[in-house]
């Protein structure tokens, strides 16, 4: 019999070596996440995963399962940490949706309508982050970027070219491209790559299809995220390298 | 029946957007108007704020004369309410934000191509630009958000008559929504 551990109050199973957001998925429970990634390596960092285990707080895509655990995540105390780092992503970078092709795609917009966000509460930082338009077929909007390292992830462990990195410290942090002159079109990225197709908001963007499908019909236009999340994990747990899955999926 | 609820809207650094989408409730607002009466608003063009027991704010703070019928709105209005994403972030008048006041006026006047005879304008009725454009949280208490670009006329309707029963308003999928 498979070993289990208590989520809301559901019992979850769960394999040896899984994490709680893994078996959470897996088992059809919602556990909000930005950085986390089936495909990939744990990240930890975005912290939206929160969960409480035992009375402490701890990231659920990073904590192994254990038999027994009591955790909680569905409540309004997590909910309303999970709001506050949603509004400080908005705050920080320029997320201006009305003018960004990846609305209704984008991941950071739909936790912040999951988690009804109506408002950005904090100071908005309005930063000035040039773009880089250099390659002939792939856009770079630093302004939105949420430093989740999928990118970074997907083109060094995927990809194998290691075409993204983050540089600086604290509130210098920001995305870099490995290349001399710092620029996209001096790399060997291409738009089939995995680098490509995970950055859950409008940073890197492929040239000449943004509004090809409209507003309105897009990915969570449909459905709400925790929905949508559900429906993923399974399946991407075991896929790798390749999206052509995701992509032919209903 | 009960006193009708005294409403007033206004648009500052906005588009008119979001007024267009409080009259796209269209038939609806047959039955709101029974149940609410404007007071200063574009839609009866008077001119300053009664006192009132909604107040609805489209568009950011971006000159002197903003900051002025926000701080009459705030003083006269119960509930104060940010529709739309201008007044809750800035929207499109803020990606003015990052860059010199100054040499924004200077290029838009001066040096733009095409321009003969160029100058910044200086009329005293004008209000003086501020240097960056704040959503309105930042300069009063706001006590409610309805984001979009605009807000659909269905998120405006739930909003309002989940307001007016006394419930918390509650948008859900479909209705929230930044773009």
């Amino acid at each position: 019999m498979k070993e289990t551990f208590l989520l809301d109050g559901s019992t979850i199973p769960f394999e040896p070596g899984q994490t709680v957001m893994q078996a959470a998925l897996a088992a059809g429970h919602y556990i909000p996440h930005l950085c986390y990634h089936p495909e990939f390596k744990p990240h930890g960092s975005c912290k939206l995963c929160t969960v409480k285990i035992n009375g402490r707080t701890v990231a659920s895509c990073t904590m192994p399962a254990e038999a027994g655990l009591q955790v909680e995540s569905g409540i309004e105390e997590l909910n309303a940490l999970r709001r506050s780092l949603v509004q400080m992503l908005f705050a920080e970078g320029n997320h201006f949706c009305p003018s960004c092709e990846k609305s209704g795609n984008c991941v950071l917009q739909a936790l912040g309508y999951d988690l009804e966000v109506h408002a950005t509460g904090f100071r908005h930082l309005y930063p000035d982050r040039p773009l880089d338009a250099s390659h002939p077929d792939i856009l770079l909007d630093f302004n939105r970027c949420i430093l989740c390292e999928l990118c970074v992830r997907a083109s060094s462990e995927v990809d194998g070219k290691n075409v993204f990195a983050l540089s600086g410290r604290g509130i210098t942090k920001h995305l870099i491209v490995n290349a001399e002159s710092g620029k996209l079109s001096d790399t060997n990225i291409s738009l089939t790559d995995k680098a490509m197709q995970v950055c859950p908001v409008g940073v890197i963007l492929p040239k000449r299809v943004g509004f090809s499908v409209p507003i309105g019909e897009r990915r969570y236009d449909q459905r709400p995220i925790s929905a949508q999340a559900l429906d993923d994990a399974p399946r991407q747990i075991h896929t790798s390298g390749s999206c052509s899955t995701c992509e032919d999926a209903p | 029946m009960s006193k009708k609820l005294r409403v007033a809207t206004t648009s500052l650094a906005g588009c008119f957007g979001c007024h267009m989408s409080i009259l796209d409730i269209d038939e609806r607002l047959f039955p709101l108007l029974e149940l609410i009466e404007f007071d200063r608003s574009p839609l009866t063009d008077i001119k300053h704020c009664g006192p009132c027991d909604i107040g609805l704010v489209e568009g950011g703070v971006c000159n002197a004369e903003n900051v002025h019928v926000l701080h009459e709105f705030r003083k006269n209005c119960k509930i104060l309410i940010a529709i739309g994403a201008c007044a809750i972030n800035g929207g499109l008048p803020a990606q003015r934000n990052h860059l010199d006041l100054g040499s924004c006026l200077t290029e838009v006047y001066l040096t733009e191509p095409g321009l003969l005879h160029g100058h910044i304008p200086n009329d005293p009725e004008l209000p003086l630009p501020l240097d960056k454009v704040h959503p309105l949280h930042e300069v009063v208490k706001i006590d409610y958000f309805i984001p979009g670009c605009p807000p659909s006329a269905d998120a405006i309707w739930k909003f309002l008559t989940d307001l007016i029963a006394g419930k918390t308003p509650e948008l859900g999928h479909g209705l929230i929504k930044y773009d």
